[in-house]
């Protein structure tokens, strides 16, 4: 079955599975990575020119036909901010922000009130802000109502690796959300991708749990695959959960009558 | 001549100097008078003026001053 594209804003995105570049310095392997993970919009950061940066990360996301997603990572006020994708927007040619407004370097948490005023800053800029936010279902609501064009609610803090750690929250963002569910930080194997997306998600982030494995390509492919998965099975429609077990097998025409067991 | 602030280095640019030229230096490439580097590749790179984002459209006409401090971006990995 095909899985269909999915609409932010103005944007029709092709994958599901929205990749990351930080984290990884061998640039051919991380290429590899991202052409193996299917993905169509790749985030980067904005820094200061840097004579170095000769071959850029921008050049290689061009030669691989996929879209630039600019980030805000390392602002901590809504100028910052606001200039950041500003600069952005000029330098890369796309509306497309992801809103990252973090409260202090040691936990990476976004600081969801500078957040709230960044996005609304921004949407009445005629950016689509994606944003990044905590697992706080009022504060996606927000968000919502602030001109957010995705909420990207954190699993766990980011680069951890520790999965959703709270699934119930995340469940009733995407339960109550009219925008797109995007989950960001924290996935560490493929099996919380698949999670993500069975909890109602509509995609993924993902960076860390692919550039600093130990085989990126193949971590990739797994990404690739488990957010696959993840979009058929939340579609199957599941069993409800239960308390006791139920057999599956009949219980007519067993060998042992019922009372022998009992 | 002009000594401006680029990314936080002093650099000394030549009289009535633009954002152009700025921006020619601090990549090493040849840009035309838009902006757009002669290589016919996308340039991938933003300026901000005293804080403000310079559009390139007015890089040309924007003639830098004595100490002016500019930023120049670009993309690298990250997120």
């Amino acid at each position: 079955m095909h899985i269909p594209p999915l609409q932010i804003g103005e944007y029709t995105l092709q994958s599901r599975l929205i990749m990351g570049t930080g984290g990884i310095t061998d640039l051919s392997a991380l290429e590899k990575a991202l052409a193996r993970s299917g993905t169509t919009l790749t985030t980067v950061a904005m820094r200061r020119y840097s004579p170095e940066t000769k071959t850029s990360v921008f050049t290689m996301l061009e030669g691989l036909r996929i879209d630039v997603l600019p980030n805000t990572a390392g602002c901590y006020t809504v100028k910052d901010t606001v200039l950041t994708a500003e600069l952005a927007r000029e330098a890369l040619e796309t509306d497309l922000i992801k809103v990252e407004v973090i409260a202090d370097e040691h936990t990476l948490l976004p600081d969801v009130i500078e957040t709230l005023e960044a996005t609304e800053q921004l949407a009445d800029r005629g950016f689509t802000p994606l944003v990044y936010t905590s697992d706080d279902p009022a504060a996606a609501v927000r968000l919502e109502q602030a001109g957010a064009a995705a909420v990207m609610p954190l699993g766990s803090p980011i680069g951890t690796g520790l999965g959703i750690l709270n699934p119930h929250n995340i469940e009733l963002i995407c339960s109550r959300a009219k925008v797109p569910v995007v989950l960001d930080a924290g996935i560490g194997a493929a099996s919380q991708a698949a999670l993500a997306i069975e909890l109602g998600c509509d995609a993924v982030l993902v960076a860390s749990a692919v550039t600093r494995a130990q085989d990126p390509t193949a971590m990739a492919e797994a990404m690739r695959l488990a957010v696959e998965a993840g979009f058929h099975s939340a579609r199957a429609g599941r069993i409800p959960k239960r308390e006791h077990a139920l057999a599956s097998s009949p219980t007519e025409g067993r060998i042992s009558p019922l009372e022998d067991l009992t | 001549m002009p000594t401006v602030r680029i990314n936080d280095d002093e650099t000394i640019l030549a009289e009535g100097a633009t954002v152009v030229d700025a921006v020619a230096h601090t990549t090493g490439r040849e840009l035309t008078a838009e902006g757009k580097p002669t290589d016919g590749g996308r340039l991938g790179v933003a300026v901000a003026l005293s804080g403000e984002v310079i559009p390139r459209s007015r890089w040309s006409g924007a003639v830098l001053a004595e100490a002016a401090e500019l930023e120049i971006v670009t993309a690298v990995q990250g997120g």
